[in-house]
């Protein structure tokens, strides 16, 4: 029962601001609300002691990401960006993605009713002990010996998008 | 409804010890930071040979409570032209992370909120890091110049200076193995040394980067008072003003707390695991006991008979938080039957003692640090986060991890690891003179070409 509160809690959060990150015309309150999305989201992770991805979601997600974002949108002249608006022509490109990706969900949940005795994973979900102990150990030692080579690709990844960020940024002088 | 009011029954049954905690130092915590702001002035007034508040109460003790009053009843003003949802929003964010953040803390053996969390210091210093909203949208919210301002530089401040900070983290906690706020502590017991003496370099870099965390002097870039007024904070009066000085103090608080789990032994004492020292456990009441000696002799020197009154009850009241420290040693002395018995209160009275006075220990050489150092330039700044501690840092874990290794090929454990860190430390220390050196000349030439920065002002 306590679970089922704190979940749908942590869900109706997640949910609600983000329709409410979608329709805010002012793109700090979208920012806001998105970060209420992320830190709710993170909430359900805690619950499901996943403790390692619920700091991992916050200081990544909300800490550094969304920190960006904001000091992107305070730099950005807003106005001229909503005058943009009216000549936007996507709509329609949005609206094929939109009913592509809810069809998806649409057959994700049926498939999953009609599995024998499964119902939705979600309703399903949220025994308080589902992940072990000390799963922060557990995930620095599956990276580290089974995962290591996409571990290091990523790395490098990462690495070469640092050095190609402080190129441009360089570039001026 | 039964089913809601048996939710709540099951939360409470199973969380009522963290929730009474946490309304605890909800309560008191605004008390404590009154009182670090008393204790800041009065240090001020001393360096700069004035005597500070003394008028509300003998020595001015009672000023934090007349401070808290006026900021309360004083006019909240909003700016018309403000965001009016986010300029709510922003101080109680602030806060928010701030307080927290102090959950994840253990200030003794058994005083800690979120118990036996496995994540523990990344908790806290992941939430403390979420403070930052609270800055930036505050100075958005605002619609004012110096606001904005104030909320870049402290935005672009504290990124760059997490990144050090967070290096010299894991320095620390290589020596730890764990991320868990008690097993750091007790590791340092087991080891019989504090890791601030095995990894010197990393302590240093954590104080620097962490008080440019709390934008304090010689950091305080973001409320520079001689250049933004008062930076992010500017439009905002009363109320919401001292949530934001709140905050910071509890900031300041957390990451005092953090540099003493990890780098300072956390609650245990110095010397911890030696028999024939034990006798350090009596330090703590002789010094309550002396506090209020020294009220009592004081006493007869105020001018009016509430102010002695009131010396007296100061008096009194360290000496119960004396005999409340004397007991648990003095006991098993008396009645060795008891030994046992007395052994928790022991551990977790004199574990916070011990915490509450490494935390004020800290807090005391920040403010030594702000009344001493004047306020760095923003580039400087900068220059000196990106150019030399971010650098200085990466290469500390480089160095210390070699260390480790070196050190459990030997063999080397607790004190004697210290014969493997020690040379460490030297090498990141003559790594950070040759990053100096290169970072000079590297100024010097472009200072040629005159580069003035963009948030310079």
């Amino acid at each position: 029962m306590l679970d089922k509160v704190i979940f749908y809690f942590f869900a109706a959060i997640a949910v609600g601001s983000a329709a409410l990150m979608v329709t805010r015309r002012n793109a700090v309150h979208s920012a806001i609300f998105l970060i209420a999305t992320l830190l709710a989201t993170a909430g359900i992770f805690l619950q499901l002691r996943a403790e390692f991805i619920f700091i991992v979601q916050i200081i990544l997600y909300v800490g550094g990401i969304m920190v960006l974002f904001i000091f992107v949108i305070m730099l950005v002249n807003l106005d001229v960006a909503l005058h943009q608006i009216k000549f936007a022509r996507q709509k329609w490109v949005a609206l094929i993605v939109t009913l592509a990706l809810s069809a998806q969900v649409g057959l994700l949940f049926w498939t999953m009713g009609k599995m024998p005795g499964q119902g939705f994973p979600i309703l399903t979900a949220a025994p308080a002990d589902r992940l072990p102990p000390q799963n922060a150990e557990a995930v620095a030692r599956s990276l580290f010996s089974s995962y290591l080579l996409p571990f290091e690709i990523a790395s490098v990844l990462l690495l070469v998008a640092m050095i190609g960020a402080v190129v441009m940024a360089k570039k001026r002088t | 409804m039964q089913a809601a009011a048996q939710a709540t029954l099951d939360f409470l049954k199973l969380y009522w010890a963290p929730l009474l905690c946490g309304v605890v130092i909800v309560a008191v915590l605004p008390l404590i930071v009154g009182y670090i702001v008393l204790v800041e002035r009065k240090l001020m007034a001393d360096m700069q040979a004035r005597l500070g508040p003394m008028r509300v109460g003998p020595h001015g003790l009672l000023q934090p409570i007349a401070d808290a009053v006026k900021l309360l009843i004083k006019e909240d003003i909003i700016p018309d032209d403000a965001d009016k949802l986010v300029f709510w929003l922003a101080p109680v964010f602030s806060v928010g992370a701030a307080l927290l953040a102090i959950a994840g803390l253990a200030f003794g053996p058994a005083f800690q909120i979120a118990q036996d969390l496995d994540i523990g210091l990344l908790f806290v210093v992941g939430i403390s890091a979420l403070g930052i909203f609270g800055i930036v949208l505050g100075g958005w919210a605002s619609n004012s110049h110096y606001s904005l301002m104030g909320a870049l530089r402290s935005s672009a401040q504290l990124v760059s200076y997490e990144t050090a900070a967070g290096m010299a983290l894991v320095c620390g906690l290589l020596f730890a193995g764990t991320l868990n706020i008690k097993s750091i502590v007790l590791a340092q017991g087991t080891q019989c040394v504090w890791f601030g003496f095995l990894a010197p370099v990393a302590f240093f870099t954590y104080l620097v980067a962490s008080i440019a965390e709390t934008n304090r002097a010689p950091f305080d870039l973001p409320e520079a008072e001689s250049e933004l007024v008062a930076g992010y904070m500017t439009e905002f009066s009363g109320f919401r003003w001292s949530l934001y000085f709140l905050a910071e103090y509890v900031n300041m608080i957390v990451v005092a707390s953090v540099a003493t789990t990890l780098f300072l032994g956390g609650w245990l004492r110095p010397f911890a695991n030696i028999r024939w020292l034990n006798f350090l456990d009596l330090l703590p009441p002789l010094l309550m006991i002396g506090v209020a000696g020294y009220c009592v002799l004081r006493m007869p020197k105020q001018p009016t008979r509430v102010q002695q009154m009131f010396m007296l009850a100061v008096a009194g009241l360290c000496l119960v938080v004396g005999f409340v420290l004397a007991t648990p040693v003095l006991l098993p002395f008396v009645k060795p039957s008891l030994k046992d018995a007395v052994a928790p209160f022991y551990a977790g009275i004199h574990g916070g003692f011990w915490f509450i006075f490494k935390v004020s220990a800290y807090i005391y050489f920040f403010m030594w640090l702000r009344f001493t150092i004047p306020r760095y330039r923003f580039d400087q700044l900068m220059r000196l986060g990106w150019h030399f501690l971010i650098p200085l840092s990466i290469i500390n874990v480089l160095v210390v991890g070699v260390a480790l290794i070196v050190g459990s090929y030997f063999n080397l454990q607790g004190w004697a690891l210290l014969l493997a860190t020690t040379p460490a430390a030297i090498v990141a220390l003559v790594a950070a003179l040759i990053i100096l050196s290169l970072d000079q000349k590297n100024q010097a030439r472009q200072e040629s070409t005159a580069a003035t920065d963009f948030y310079a002002g």
